[in-house]
């Protein structure tokens, strides 16, 4: 532990003192909030798991539509289908605060309700397998929506602790320990020159009285 | 506060373009350079979401870090048509390293 470069005088032992006891609440707060942003990132995160595996498990099954479709279709016409869609998807987005992290909240808004206006093209020249593909991807899209979500919070949040973690360890294991070591210092070398004035003066009486009435 | 954003799927043409039908932008692109422009472009331009397919994702992952901790947009790994690689449920785990220490999912 280094001790601070400072003066030992009172004006800087009070303001020390201070300092010190800022620097412990600051410390306690800063651990709760540690606390509970590990708290709520661990609900999180086992959230995110799941989702991903459940979106990971949607689309792989479109891709295995698709992949049928793309080998039965010719590619211009599968392109030409998917061309012009009907759907059109915007996100509203707005923050939530969760412990000074500002994470953003995705709601979907389609352009029209029809649920059968994801199939963007007629059914005579196209594959079934590409209606089952188109589908699956629509069943799956609200997920992917609150994955995107929900990552993105973790990402955040995982910054966030890290940083956290980090201004904990720095007020507990080196602001504090050196505001508490200087001063001590500071009160003991204060005391220090009390004694020796009060040793001192001690002489110099002595010293006084020896010439005035030549005592011992 | 509250604003419209739109969603852009990037990734190649077998693995992306059913997403199309649902009314996302969709991407396709194969070169590296051409997608990192792509994010830059896509992320400055009213884009909240972007999905990337796993492959074109490897190619541009100093892109896509470089938005992790911004607040938009949200980058999400999806799988491509190939299979998935398990990338993105390594972006997963590597959240949980970072906040917590060491990786406590199993």
């Amino acid at each position: 532990m280094a001790r601070l470069n400072v003066n030992p005088t009172r004006m800087q032992l009070s303001s020390l003192k201070k300092k010190l006891a800022s620097a412990q609440r600051g410390h306690k707060l800063l651990k709760d909030k540690r606390d509970e942003l590990m708290r709520q990132f661990m609900n999180l995160i086992k959230e995110n798991k799941q989702l991903r595996n459940e979106v990971e498990a949607g689309i792989a099954d479109a891709n295995r539509y698709m992949a049928v479709a793309g080998s039965v279709m010719q590619s211009e016409v599968l392109e030409t289908a998917l061309m012009l869609p009907k759907q059109e998807v915007e996100l509203e987005v707005s923050e939530k605060n969760v412990m000074s992290v500002y994470i953003p909240v995705f709601r979907p808004k389609y352009r029209t309700d029809d649920v059968n206006d994801i199939y963007s093209y007629g059914t005579a020249f196209t594959s079934v397998d590409l209606d089952g593909a188109v589908n699956a991807l629509s069943e799956i899209f609200p997920k992917m929506i609150r994955l995107a979500e929900i990552e993105k919070a973790c990402q955040l949040m995982a910054d966030e602790i890290e940083k956290t973690r980090r201004r904990v360890n720095a007020l507990e294991h080196i602001m504090i320990p050196d505001y508490q070591e200087t001063i001590k210092y500071i009160t003991m070398k204060l005391s220090e020159n009390e004694r020796s004035t009060t040793t001192s003066l001690m002489k110099v009486k002595d010293m006084v009285l020896k010439q005035s009435h030549d005592f011992t | 506060m509250s604003d419209l954003y739109k969603t852009a799927v990037i990734g190649d043409s077998a693995s992306v373009s059913g997403f199309a039908a649902l009314g996302l932008s969709v991407f396709h692109e194969t070169d590296a350079d051409k997608i990192s422009k792509l994010i830059n472009k896509l992320a400055s331009g009213g884009f909240g979401v972007i999905y990337i397919t796993e492959p074109a994702a490897a190619l541009v992952s100093d892109t896509i870090k470089k938005y992790r901790s911004r607040k938009l947009p949200s980058i999400v790994l999806i799988p491509a048509i190939e299979g998935n690689t398990g990338e993105g449920m390594r972006g997963v785990h590597e959240a949980v390293e970072k906040a917590v220490g060491s990786d406590i999912l199993n």
